[in-house]
């Protein structure tokens, strides 16, 4: 802990990846239980909990490191802390290591769903839980309008119009007139690489 | 749940959510609009009414948002429809991120970067918004739902409080009858 606070000055500027042999290397059941708790202590920002227990806990990745695998991972399609867990148990265990990570993040919230499905199969028609559920999916929709809002702000910045119009073209092709997704992505996002490759 | 999912069903579930994995950028929540569409208005395997609690039931689990895809296939085909969904969900994209991040090195310069970011940003917001729109007219609102909606919009953008709490008093809210 403290020695790795003072850089030793015969050491060459480490990259991200070649510092990785002197950090520690988490085992199978390691990457297991870490993606495990991250995904049971997750309720909407496991991006946060990844971070916290990848880089402050655990010491498994550097703050640099964490970046870069995070942000390869949200251009890769599927859900970015899903790519997370597979590209970093990768790093670390070759085929079972993606496997124990993933496994880790996605068994316990489906076991627990399953348990809720099954209760709600039992009880979905009760009055008050109705109610109770509308309440939370009225709630979840708010979570998203602040989401929306705040990833939106940075788009009327700088003065391009293409930013504010494609992402009003899609919210119009996929909420408004319900078209298929794929179709609309395979139009909406050549159109915005070239915009955003000309800098309109 | 309903028709207990012959092989048909299965498949049908294992290639509608391993194509959709591939499109969902962003994560779980911006695939919403087109899993309400295939589920509610193509197959007709849930009703808008249900749709909404599942979104909600998701929404309740910790762990990633791509769990509502295990809820639509217990719905459909019981535990293996929920397994199905899942592992077609998981799979494909864990494939990709496999041997693209193996390669990760070659990646690393930071003009695609920029450009996929800047491309992919305004795409993301647009589908976000559909999401919240979807939810909002299956949900079968009120003006109490939208006074929390946008309650809940107001307090998650100005201030930081845990979604559990916000959850705990839409819920409390709801059931005490004002809904």
């Amino acid at each position: 802990m403290s020695a790795s606070l003072i850089p030793d000055p015969a050491e060459p500027p480490a990259s991200p990846f070649t510092a990785a042999a002197r950090q520690p290397q988490p085992t199978l059941a390691e990457l297991f239980v870490a993606f495990a708790t991250i995904s049971l202590s997750g309720f909407g920002g496991v991006l946060a909990w990844s971070r916290r227990m990848m880089v402050e806990e655990r010491k498994w990745l550097t703050a640099e490191q964490f970046n870069e695998t995070y942000a390869l991972c949200s251009f890769l399609p599927g859900g970015n802390i899903l790519n997370f867990s597979v590209v970093f148990g990768a790093r670390f265990g070759g085929v079972s290591g993606a496997i124990a990570a993933m496994a880790g993040l996605m068994g316990p919230p489906l076991t627990l769903v399953l348990i809720i499905a099954g209760i709600y199969a039992h009880y979905g028609d009760l009055p008050a839980l109705r109610r109770a559920l509308t309440g939370v999916a009225a709630a979840a929709a708010g979570l998203m309008v602040a989401t929306l809002v705040k990833m939106a702000r940075p788009l009327f910045h700088n003065r391009a119009v293409t930013g504010p119009l494609i992402a009003l073209a899609t919210f119009v092709a996929i909420g408004i007139l319900q078209w298929p997704l794929p179709l609309v992505l395979v139009v909406i996002v050549p159109v915005s690489i070239v915009a955003a490759m000309v800098r309109l | 749940m309903t028709s207990g999912g012959g092989h048909g069903t299965l498949l049908t579930l294992a290639g509608f959510f391993g194509v959709l994995s591939l499109f969902a950028i962003g994560g779980g929540n911006s695939a919403i609009p087109e899993m309400h569409r295939f589920a509610v208005d193509v197959q007709h395997w849930l009703s808008d009414r249900q749709f909404a609690d599942t979104f909600a039931l998701a929404q309740l689990t910790p762990g990633p948002n791509l769990i509502i895809v295990a809820l639509i296939g217990y719905h459909v085909a019981g535990i293996v429809g929920a397994l199905v969904a899942t592992v077609s969900m998981c799979g494909p994209p864990a494939v990709f991120a496999f041997f693209v991040g193996g390669a990760s090195e070659k990646f690393k310069g930071k003009a695609w970067h920029t450009v996929l970011s800047r491309a992919l940003v305004p795409v993301t917001i647009g589908l976000i918004a559909a999401s919240a729109a979807v939810i909002v007219s299956t949900a079968g609102y009120n003006l109490m739902s939208l006074a929390i909606m946008i309650g809940t919009a107001l307090i998650a953008y100005f201030a930081r409080v845990h979604p559990l709490w916000i959850f705990a008093a839409a819920a409390a809210i709801g059931m005490s009858g004002l809904l």
